[in-house]
């Protein structure tokens, strides 16, 4: 699964950053493997998604999203 | 007093201009790059009685894989030993919340073996964020000093100041171990150059970094059995180094810092959640947008008309003091109103620099470019490209530049190419002299002035055919790159004034002196044309004029046989036998020979036009209200009736809307595409297409 696929509000724990199509400086900015990401829960723009990795919030687009690989951590259900 | 050299380096959004200013002070001046367009802040501070530091603000970076021409000029400096910025010091600043990710880029730079002094910056705010520092144990960890300072409450800078007076006591050996991710070809690029830092090899090979020929050429042409790798195995490296670095950032943090989750205050979600907002996220930034173009209007109006009047009363006082001749003509005909009409853009250049640089210190900006980017990458934008975009509406030349922090090279030329569409200041005076002329000051519905709703109307055109054509470019050209974005979502601060005005302060300035030059150039060119003829017409106007009022028996009082010599001389000068040479090929569009002239001296810089007229109609001042009234008394050579009516009006609005006209633009845009290509490409296409909108608008109005 990829982070494309988390719900907003879901945190997961990145697991593969092997992908060409992944800019070197989404690595730089600390998307890495064991890292901890979550969607941020805002509203419905998935595209492009906004993220907290490792507390540096940043956003990228749908398509740069699907390379990169996750273990989903919990399920935090949205309560609104 | 010995002088040293300092770089700061940080990622961008870390606060290490507001640390540049309160070491510098207003001690600082903004230049350039040698041949290139990346701006460059300098400036000295007095580090104690003995010792002086030039501090260079290197363009922000997060790490030294440079991936655009702001980072590789970071990365070459600090590559470079034998640049003349090289550093003998280097200060990293880091935010004290994104320490983490920040330190990826001292290790790195720490491996190059210079001096590296961590200062960590908004350290006021540690508390309220539940974060602390364990100082002493995290500099044992990094090899280095720690200065904790902030720029806002301007604490720490004696402690940062007495760091940098005593750097050679600072160790220059790595951190962090990096070549154990491929020892064996570490190991191969040490052996074939023994006298090299073996990370700044491994750099130069990675990075296309352009700097000193020699050291590059040794590199590329091993004489020593060396060979690098491919390079998708290179790119594999990279990320390991990357990974190799982060894990001895977390092991080297975890026991240094602890953050108290629960303090972190949810003030980013709570605004987030109103200004990203699908519905109310776009509406504020309408609104926003609204606030800053109320602004350039009505705000900037009254000292613009305070510079006017004083320009024309500095005019008519020279004129009075000078004995008349023709360098007192030079002076108060062409150099003063010349100066005028750079001057005058000030007030509204100065508020849009305000509004946009309070726009982006306060993160707003980032959100912008969240919220437009899934409508922009549509027509093969970015949603980097709305900050191009909107300063656009003050000046072409830094929105260009802007438009350098766009990744990706597609989305960044069509922004470069799309740009010179947007509404830019230099348009108003054309615009507004046109609109008052040909337009009526009525009401619609008793709401809308007409005047207003065509400005309006205006803008919205140059926006709309900016995004259209993006769109018809991005059908036509290839991406050779896959596209990528990613920006970070910086936290929302409160802006520094002390930044804001410095930003305002250096960009006017820069606008001022760059299309100043020009703007009086021409103003200069332009006199000494209309002042001077080929042939006896003109020098013997006085004489000719007399015989033909003699000979039509008419009777003139003074001032109405000067008028009539002014226009016979104009008519027989320099610029007048051009005028006539360009008449047919302005006529289908309901010109006449003297606004061509004013059209042509336009490719120049757009706001000449009402300059060239007033100097063409002789009216000798730039007084708009005069310049108006001989416009509106005009008569059109060939059909009659008033030149300037609603048809040739919109004709001209149109073609100043699309046509590309302006020297400085294109000068831009050469350097940052590096070809001529592009430029080109925008005069011809953006001029031929405002001549056959402007050409169908003449035709079916007339």
């Amino acid at each position: 699964m990829s982070i494309a696929d988390l719900k907003s509000g879901e945190k997961a724990i990145i697991t593969d950053t092997s992908s060409q199509l992944i800019p070197l400086k989404l690595l730089e900015m600390g998307c890495l493997p064991g890292s901890e990401v979550e969607v941020i829960k805002i509203n419905k723009i998935k595209d492009p998604l906004y993220l907290n990795i490792n507390d540096t919030f940043l956003a990228i687009r749908l398509e740069t999203a699907r390379e990169i690989g996750v273990d989903i951590l919990e399920k935090e259900y949205e309560t609104n | 007093m010995r002088q040293i050299n300092v770089a700061l380096v940080g990622n961008p959004n870390t606060g290490k201009t507001s640390v540049f200013n309160s070491l510098t002070g207003l001690n600082q001046k903004v230049g350039n790059y040698p041949g290139i367009t990346v701006e460059k802040k300098e400036g000295v501070s007095k580090i104690s009685r003995l010792l002086k530091a030039h501090i260079l603000d290197l363009p922000g970076t997060y790490s030294l894989n440079a991936s655009s021409l702001d980072e590789n000029v970071a990365v070459q400096i600090l590559l470079n030993k034998n640049d003349k910025n090289y550093p003998d010091v280097v200060v990293v600043v880091s935010d004290i919340e994104n320490l983490k990710r920040n330190l990826l880029l001292f290790t790195q730079i720490k491996d190059l073996g210079l001096p590296t002094i961590l200062a960590i910056n908004m350290a006021d705010r540690m508390e309220k964020k539940g974060i602390s520092i364990d100082t002493k144990q995290l500099e044992k960890q990094l090899k280095t000093k720690i200065a904790l300072v902030s720029a806002r409450k301007n604490e720490g800078f004696d402690y940062l100041k007495s760091l940098i007076e005593n750097y050679k006591q600072i160790p220059t050996e790595s951190c962090c171990e990096v070549s154990q991710i491929d020892s064996e070809y570490f190991e191969s690029l040490k052996k074939a150059y023994p006298n090299q830092n073996v990370y700044k090899l491994w750099l130069i090979i990675n990075n296309d970094v352009n700097f000193g020929d020699l050291e590059r050429n040794t590199i590329k042409n091993p004489t020593n059995g060396f060979t690098p790798k491919p390079i998708s195995e290179l790119k594999r490296l990279q990320q390991k180094e990357v990974i190799a670095r982060y894990l001895f950032i977390n092991k080297a943090l975890k026991t240094s810092l602890t953050k108290d989750i629960n303090a972190a205050t949810g003030l980013r979600a709570n605004i987030d959640r109103i200004l990203i907002h699908k519905f109310w996220g776009y509406l504020i930034f309408a609104l926003i947008l609204l606030l800053i173009f109320q602004g350039i209007y009505s705000w900037a109006s009254y000292p613009m008309d305070l510079i006017d009047l004083g320009f024309a009363n500095l005019s008519e006082f020279t004129k009075a003091q000078l004995p008349d001749g023709k360098l007192t003509r030079l002076i108060t005909e062409g150099v003063i109103p010349g100066i005028g009409g750079i001057v005058i853009f000030v007030p509204q250049i100065a508020l849009l620099f305000l509004f946009i640089s309070i726009l982006e210190e306060s993160g707003y900006m980032s959100r912008v470019v969240f919220l437009t980017d899934r409508i922009m990458k549509k027509f093969g934008l970015s949603g980097k490209s709305i900050v191009p975009l909107v300063s656009g509406t003050a000046c072409a030349i830094p929105a260009v530049m802007a438009s350098r922090n766009i990744e990706n090279w597609k989305e960044r030329l069509i922004t470069i190419l799309v740009i010179p569409f947007t509404t830019c200041s230099a348009r108003l005076p054309v615009y507004l002299i046109i609109i008052a002329l040909v337009i009526p000051d009525a009401y619609f519905l008793g709401v809308f002035n007409y005047q207003g709703l065509v400005l309006f109307g205006l803008y919205f055109l140059g926006f709309g055919v900016a995004i259209f054509s993006a769109w018809l470019l991005h059908l036509v050209m290839k991406n050779a790159k896959k596209t990528y974005f990613v920006i970070e979502m910086p936290d929302y601060k409160l802006p520094i004034p002390k930044n804001v005005l410095i930003t305002v302060v250096d960009k006017t300035k820069s606008f001022v002196f760059g299309a100043g030059k020009i703007i009086l150039a021409i103003s200069i060119i332009l006199w000494v044309l209309a002042s001077y003829g080929p042939n006896a017409n003109f020098n013997e106007a006085e004489k000719i004029v007399q015989q033909q009022v003699e000979q039509e028996n008419l009777v003139l009082d003074e001032e109405e046989m000067e008028t009539k010599v002014a226009s016979y001389k104009l008519r027989h000068s320099y610029i007048g036998y051009m005028g006539k040479a360009i008449e047919p090929v302005v006529q289908p569009l309901g010109y006449d020979w003297k606004i061509g002239i004013a059209v042509i001296t336009s490719f120049a810089a757009r706001e000449v036009f009402v300059g060239t007229l007033a100097t063409i109609y002789s009216v000798g001042s730039e007084n708009e209200e005069t310049i108006k009234q001989r416009m509106s008394k005009e008569v059109n050579p060939v059909i009659g009736g008033k030149l300037f009516n609603l048809a040739s009006g919109i004709s001209l609005l149109l073609f100043y809307a699309f046509a590309m006209q302006c020297m400085s633009t294109l000068a831009v845009v050469k350097r940052e595409t590096n070809s001529w290509k592009w430029p080109t490409f925008q005069l011809v296409f953006m001029t031929s297409f405002a001549y056959i909108v402007s050409l169908i608008a003449y035709q079916l109005l007339k």
